[in-house]
């Protein structure tokens, strides 16, 4: 029995892509849900830098950074791969890792935006990373980024798809349209039905009455 | 084969740097080409096209971008050698943690003082004390972040050294007042000849680094 402990945000994107890690492996874990407006004394000790989540804790080690996190659970199990084993796919995947941090600096831009306008300039900067996605990743209509199989790089993608169609929701914006993006919209169709994806993919009303409140505080403060 | 192995890069680029200081750590022969990033060339568009930059790391024609990316590729395909990275799991998700903080901070505090000016600036001299002051408390005793041996952090970061020189002297400030660990730890790196052969000039990286503000429209 391991001793693993994840201390997380349920609905963020970062912390599903340790869940979905741990669930894929068939690893045990004790979940923390942390407070955002009152994280615990244990996560900031665990993570003091950025005092964030995800933290994986392993035998009382901490471990922060949600891709770190993944590779490093893959590396200790390797049942269900989701580095490639191949040092050149393997680099070509930690790229697409890398790559889907572009994503990110959206969410905040869609969080703030009120105004049309500044709606669809958030949503024009995640359609730009889009068609990078849809040309260059999904180009030869593979099922997952990984090929047959998931891989660390359809959960770096997949976790923050999950939080923008959530946005699309509370901001009555359409980011994953697909005419526009029709491989994309498949291939987060076949992620979303995935084995053990399916069964741990949260709930989308839950995730609008969760991220709403937090959205409009974080507009307030702003 | 010579041009099995091919680095698109820039001299000043201290990202470009990493993947040179690896090379030499592994005794691995490569054809260097250096890119006009103001006049990029086909090749540098064709090998990295998402992100057009250097460095490229080209193995058997097959492009590696992002230098940490290929660090750790060099690493794991001439794994016979020179390890960079700790072999222990846990030792590399905190080397990879580290890396991962150069990369999120440094380049952007630096830049916060050699871009901005005024109050702005001032922040950005204080913010990037910290990080390293941050920096300095994690290597602690150590003489080098991987331990007694250069290591994949210590790559990821004293690439940085070479532009202090210019960042210090647009900000009017010193570096080593604030952080003298820091740069006895840079020093220490520095009589390790593939860092030696690596890091160029600082005064040149700062006629670089002029030439490109102007270039860029900075004041």
């Amino acid at each position: 029995m391991e001793d693993l402990k994840l201390h997380g945000f349920w609905y963020s994107p970062f912390t599903m892509r340790v869940v979905w890690t741990l669930k894929l492996k068939g690893l045990a874990y004790e979940n923390i849900e942390e407070d955002r407006y009152n994280k615990s004394p244990q996560l900031l000790e665990y993570n003091p830098v950025h005092k964030k989540t995800p933290v994986l804790v392993h035998s009382g080690k901490p471990i922060c950074e949600s891709m770190i996190i993944v590779q490093y659970i893959d590396e200790l199990w390797p049942q269900n791969p989701l580095v490639p084993h191949d040092p050149y796919d393997r680099a070509q995947a930690r790229f697409w890792v890398a790559y889907s941090e572009q994503l990110v600096p959206a969410l905040p831009a869609l969080i703030r935006s009120t105004t049309p306008e500044e709606k669809e300039k958030a949503v024009e900067m995640i359609w730009g990373n889009f068609k990078v996605l849809e040309d260059h990743c999904l180009a030869d209509k593979r099922k997952f980024f990984g090929g047959d199989k998931i891989n660390m790089v359809d959960l770096a993608i997949g976790s923050l798809l999950t939080v923008f169609v959530t946005a699309e929701d509370i901001k009555q914006v359409k980011i994953l349209v697909a005419e526009k993006f029709p491989l994309i919209h498949l291939w987060f169709d076949n992620f979303k039905n995935a084995p053990v994806i399916k069964e741990n993919f949260p709930d989308r009303e839950k995730m609008v009455a969760t991220l709403k409140p937090i959205m409009e505080r974080m507009l307030a403060s702003s | 084969m010579e041009n099995e192995v091919v680095l698109l890069d820039l001299w000043a680029s201290m990202y470009g740097m990493r993947v040179r200081i690896a090379l030499a750590e592994k005794g691995i022969k490569y054809e260097y080409i250096e890119e006009d990033i103001w006049n990029k060339s086909d090749l540098l568009l064709q090998m990295n096209p998402v992100h057009k930059k250097v460095p490229v790391l080209i193995h058997k024609g097959k492009p590696i971008c992002e230098s940490l990316i290929a660090v750790q590729y060099i690493d794991e395909v001439w794994n016979d050698r020179s390890p960079l990275l700790p072999s222990d799991p846990y030792q590399r998700s905190q080397a990879r943690f580290w890396a991962d903080y150069v990369d999120k901070k440094i380049y952007d505090l630096a830049k916060k003082v050699w871009a901005r000016k005024g109050e702005e600036q001032e922040a950005g001299k204080k913010e990037f004390i910290e990080a390293l002051q941050l920096l300095e408390a994690e290597l602690g005793d150590k003489p080098f972040f991987g331990g007694d041996k250069l290591g994949f952090v210590d790559i990821s970061l004293v690439t940085f050294y070479s532009w202090f020189y210019a960042v210090e002297t647009i900000g009017n400030f010193s570096i080593e007042s604030e952080c003298p660990k820091f740069i006895s730890w840079a020093k220490r790196c520095l009589q390790k000849e593939s860092v030696a052969n690596t890091l160029p000039n600082s005064e040149r990286v700062y006629e670089f680094l002029l030439d490109a503000k102007k270039r860029l429209g900075i004041e």
